[in-house]
């Protein structure tokens, strides 16, 4: 395939030389573009259906109890000290970054509502996230994929076991619990982190600092009495846990071709979860503070 | 097909429980299975041999519906495995047990937990039942103390035994082997093939073994079928099948035909 001729006659010599290479990458390019949109679809379609699947099992909760309980020791317990280191900094981040600011007009007094309210209403259920989906998800996603390439999914269909409830429905409850259970700790680690640098470095006494979060903090919402930044945290959250836990198993069921296939499905759990998360988070925002 | 001497297949009044008629099947451009057609009577053991990339193990996961045909029909009781709705693939399979080469045990359960899952998932007996039916089949497999070990405690012919023990839990009328022996020494495999023949007897259910090493089908098949290129182009009875006529089964059989 060549450029028309009215370009190239237009074109420098050297660029009149490179654009049939520059035409052949781009068309390659679009065309892996295509089978990778293609396979996008797919994987998309797998996953939803995993996850209506999953929907209509989750009256067989109670059967899997015990690994239910499992789950959630591993996603919360094992978890802990990250949310809360990952919580701490990012809170104490927000109000160095917006102390020095706000300090240029003597707004300081302020940090306190600024913190509360942004890491109740985004980072805290955000970070929680993440850290769930580096971590948990995947996890689940090496798990289920290790027993992908070892025939143990199989067994379980020989078996007449149904895999989405033996496997998925206990993983995906356990992280849609966890998750705004996590994200409170975050919040809340949050908060006193911000509350440490702004009365240590910025001048701001405890006191104050204290008020302005708590005050931040006052509007109730409609449904439940909680403040509404708080709920809709934790709302957001609950749906982030339920769809990395979709989205990874998703990826580890369908892991083929041994170590390097669990490999690939890990790293796509992992970025399919974040990708996920940011996008769901936005539509959430919209739906919630709209 | 024909049989070693270049007569048809052996005659179709046999009482078959198992039947292949021109199976193909291919993954993208690599054709696996060619017009695969052979069938099994029930309560015999029959071997299926034959080179790497053969089609052994492929063909045995169409018998339990892990694979569909792209052409033919895998028969089982003379109904097509892949005409079953879900129901009746699930109902097929409770009769089923399927040895996995490297045992595929669920690396999170205990031993006696692996064997347990099928009756807790799939029938209404209670534990005490499930622990008594658990502690018979790690008898019978001669690994009784072993019910409280993950499989990664556990050595490749115990969980080999383990695999065996799960596919019996059931009691099922056809047992799947695909390479029982597969990375095992001589001593455990012939552990291994003799318990296979045990089973075999007293149990009087129908089976399949997939397998490359002569001394499993010496001790365990009453007859066997050769595949070559994705087709069976032996398949006769043990005795005759280990005095080889057709010479692509005396070049894979080698000097071991002869002993």
């Amino acid at each position: 395939m060549t450029p028309p001729d009215h370009i190239l006659a237009a074109s420098p010599g050297w660029l009149a030389d490179a654009l049939p290479f520059a035409f052949a990458a781009s068309l390659v390019y679009v065309l892996l573009q295509a089978a990778w949109f293609r396979a996008s679809v797919v994987e998309m379609g797998s996953t939803l259906e995993l996850a209506a699947a999953t929907a209509l099992r989750l009256h067989h909760l109670p059967r899997r109890s015990r690994w239910l309980m499992e789950q959630l020791f591993a996603a919360g317990v094992r978890n802990l000290h990250v949310v809360l280191l990952v919580g701490l900094f990012m809170g104490m981040i927000v109000s160095l970054q917006t102390g020095i600011e706000l300090s240029r007009f003597g707004q300081q007094d302020q940090i306190g509502t600024i913190v509360a309210a942004s890491m109740t209403r985004e980072m805290g259920p955000f970070i929680t996230s993440v850290v769930l989906a580096a971590t948990t998800g995947s996890a689940l996603a090496a798990e289920l994929g290790t027993m992908s390439v070892s025939d143990e999914l199989s067994a379980l269909e020989v078996m007449s076991v149904d895999r989405t409830s033996f496997l998925v429905v206990p993983r995906v409850a356990a992280l849609m619990i966890i998750a705004p259970v996590l994200t409170v700790l975050c919040d809340t680690i949050g908060i006193v982190g911000g509350g440490f640098v702004a009365s240590s470095q910025l001048g701001v006494p405890l006191a104050q600092y204290t008020e302005t979060a708590l005050d931040a903090l006052q509007e109730k919402g409609a449904l439940i009495p909680v403040p509404m930044d708080v709920y809709s945290g934790l709302f957001k959250s609950i749906i982030f846990g339920g769809l990395i836990a979709i989205i990874s198993c998703a990826s580890g069921l369908v892991a083929r071709g041994g170590a390097l296939g669990v490999g690939r499905a890990t790293s796509r759990a992992v970025r399919d979860s974040i990708i996920a998360v940011i996008v769901a988070n936005y539509f959430l925002t919209w739906f919630l503070y709209r | 097909m024909t049989n070693d001497a270049g007569s048809p297949s052996p005659p179709p009044e046999r009482d078959v429980i198992l039947r292949f008629e021109d199976v193909h099947k291919a993954f993208g451009a690599q054709r696996v299975l060619r017009g695969l057609s052979f069938d099994v009577q029930r309560g015999k053991v029959l071997g299926i041999m034959g080179g790497s990339g053969t089609g052994k193990s492929v063909a045995l996961r169409h018998v339990i519906g892990l694979l569909q045909p792209d052409a033919g029909r895998v028969e089982v009781e003379g109904r097509n495995v892949p005409d079953l709705s879900t129901e009746e693939l699930s109902d097929l399979r409770k009769r089923m047990g399927y040895v996995f080469q490297e045992g595929a045990l669920i690396n999170w359960l205990t031993v006696e937990e692996n064997l347990a899952l099928p009756l807790v998932e799939n029938t209404d007996l209670g534990p005490g039942e499930i622990a008594d039916r658990v502690a018979e089949k790690l008898a019978m497999v001669h690994i009784p103390d072993a019910g409280k070990k993950l499989p990664s405690e556990i050595s490749g012919g115990m969980k080999k035994r383990v695999g065996l023990a799960r596919a019996l839990i059931v009691e099922p009328d056809i047992l799947l082997y695909d390479e029982p022996n597969a990375g095992l020494d001589p001593e455990i495999s012939r552990s291994i093939n003799e318990l296979m023949r045990e089973i075999a007897e007293s149990h009087e259910s129908t089976a399949l073994v997939v397998e490359h090493r002569v001394d499993c089908i010496r001790t365990v098949c009453d007859e066997v079928v050769f595949l070559h290129e994705g087709e069976a182009i032996v398949h006769q009875p043990t005795e005759e099948f280990l005095r080889p006529s057709h010479p692509r089964l005396i070049e894979f059989l080698g000097p071991d035909a002869l002993t």
